[in-house]
């Protein structure tokens, strides 16, 4: 019972063309095992045996490209994910953020909102929130629309306060959302501050000057090229000593931005743009 | 570095009670060896891991480490697949992570790393499959057969929890079934000793 159709590199890469030719985003400097995975996983869910039968969908029927583009980028994402990584932001980084009259921080690839609300969360607890500004894009509308309603799945809860509590978090966690039935609504006080922006990072340019940048675990889907791409964009709108922070498995060893970085916590991957 | 095109590509699954013969397995290797061994074992995945440090300490000339994004497959090391991202291989030979959904709520899955090793290295492929609670490494280990891969499973009998092995077992009538003693005996012959 083999649940995998084969898809060729030929396949895929008209597939691409077919996505960026009708309807603009281009996928071509994805990285290819995890784009082919998840096109198959589509086709799958969709019943869709052939290609043939999935370009006709895609060429004909814009709903479904809509649903297609929601279940082909990756949209999972945690609250406090990898607690030593808040745990540095909180030691490391926010002290000197606190220097700046307002704090401008982006959120690339920002999925469904999860690390920004977080993110939020540090800033008021070292009493930074209120002279924040929480940029978070990302490529898919739908993502942005369930970040602005700021709501959750309650079975989730618990793993996010045993993450918040590893990050050295202080405060009872269900006081920063109301439960409703299965479902959590982040308080609003930690919403106001977040600006959400459709911006795709294989194409779309600097648009502001930032203190901080997180980009967790977004670079993976891409090739070589367009992180290096990516990276350099980063160096371009990060103001002189800002920081960036990038997954914990993801490496700014190739990039040609490298050496314009000193490292903060290799561990956690935090870098500083140099002067 | 020597390319990993001429060499043997084995690629370990295991779950609940996997270790102890991870283990016992990685100490009866060749070292140095030529190939590659790639592990994935699941793990809670926000509770920091230690695991590679648990390899690592079990020959300082045995090369462990968990590959970062992009990393090159190179010959003579045991690759960890890290914790909470499911592993890939790209055709270019290197590494390549992905942080979507759990397989068989598990992240690193063994199916997705198994199908992927197969699509690159196709009749290359060793997949050892170990003692776990679950049923992930089943349909991996059918591509890796289709595409002329040599499947095994590890004795279920010889398995703390034998569901996993067992379910590839079922699903996949042309697995080898080995003990782990055995398991170490076939994996000489594929990674072989190399002169210091």
């Amino acid at each position: 019972m083999s649940q995998h159709p084969v898809l060729t590199a030929e396949e895929l890469a008209k597939i691409i063309h077919l996505i960026h030719q009708q309807y603009g985003y281009d996928f071509s400097n994805y990285a290819r095992a995890s784009l082919e995975r998840r096109v198959l996983r589509c086709m799958q869910q969709a019943g869709l045996k052939t290609t043939y039968e999935l370009k006709y969908s895609l060429i004909n029927d814009k709903s479904f490209f809509d649903w297609f583009l929601q279940s082909l980028t990756v949209n999972v994402t945690e609250m406090f994910r990898d607690p030593i990584f808040y745990r540095d932001l909180r030691e490391k980084v926010l002290p000197k953020l606190a220097t700046y009259p307002v704090i401008k921080i982006w959120h690339a690839g920002c999925a469904t909102g999860e690390e920004v609300f977080s993110m939020a969360i540090l800033l008021a607890e070292a009493g930074l929130l209120e002279r924040s500004r929480l940029y978070a894009t990302d490529l898919n509308p739908a993502n942005l629309e369930q970040a602005r309603q700021g709501i959750i799945p309650l079975q989730q809860m618990k793993a996010y306060t045993d993450n918040y509590m590893q990050a050295g978090g202080k405060n009872a966690f269900s006081s920063y959302y109301t439960a409703l039935y299965d479902h959590v609504i982040i308080r609003k006080e930690f919403r106001t501050n977040i600006v959400l922006a459709q911006h795709n990072l294989a194409v779309d340019q600097v648009f502001n000057e930032f203190q901080l940048i997180c980009c967790r675990n977004v670079l993976i889907y891409f090739d070589r090229e367009l992180q290096n791409r990516v990276f350099q964009l980063f160096h371009d709108s990060l103001s002189p000593l800002g920081y960036l922070a990038i997954g914990t498995k993801e490496s700014i060893q190739t990039a040609d931005v490298r050496t314009q970085f000193e490292t903060i916590s290799l561990p956690t991957r935090i870098y500083r743009r140099k002067q | 570095m020597k390319a990993t095109h001429d060499i043997g590509i084995v690629v370990i699954g295991g779950s609940a009670g996997s270790i102890p013969v991870i283990t016992d397995v990685l100490q009866s290797l060749p070292k140095p060896f030529s190939g590659t061994v790639i592990l994935v074992v699941h793990r809670s995945k926000n509770t920091p891991s230690e695991l590679y440090k648990l390899f690592l300490n079990i020959d300082e000339s045995l090369l462990v480490c968990e590959p970062n994004d992009k990393d090159p497959v190179r010959s003579g090391y045991v690759y960890l697949a890290p914790q909470n991202y499911h592993l890939l291989i790209e055709s270019d030979e290197t590494f390549s992570l992905d942080y979507s959904e759990p397989v068989h709520y598990s992240r690193p899955s063994i199916d997705v790393t198994f199908e992927s090793v197969a699509r690159v290295y196709t009749n290359r492929v060793t997949a050892i499959l170990l003692s776990g609670a679950n049923r992930d490494g089943a349909d991996g280990l059918e591509r890796i057969l289709l595409t002329g891969g040599a499947g095994i499973i590890q004795e279920p009998a010889t398995a703390d929890y034998p569901a996993m092995p067992q379910a590839a077992a079922e699903q996949n009538p042309g697995v080898r079934i080995l003990t782990p003693d055995q398991i170490k005996t076939y994996l000489q012959t594929i990674l072989q000793p190399i002169e210091k």
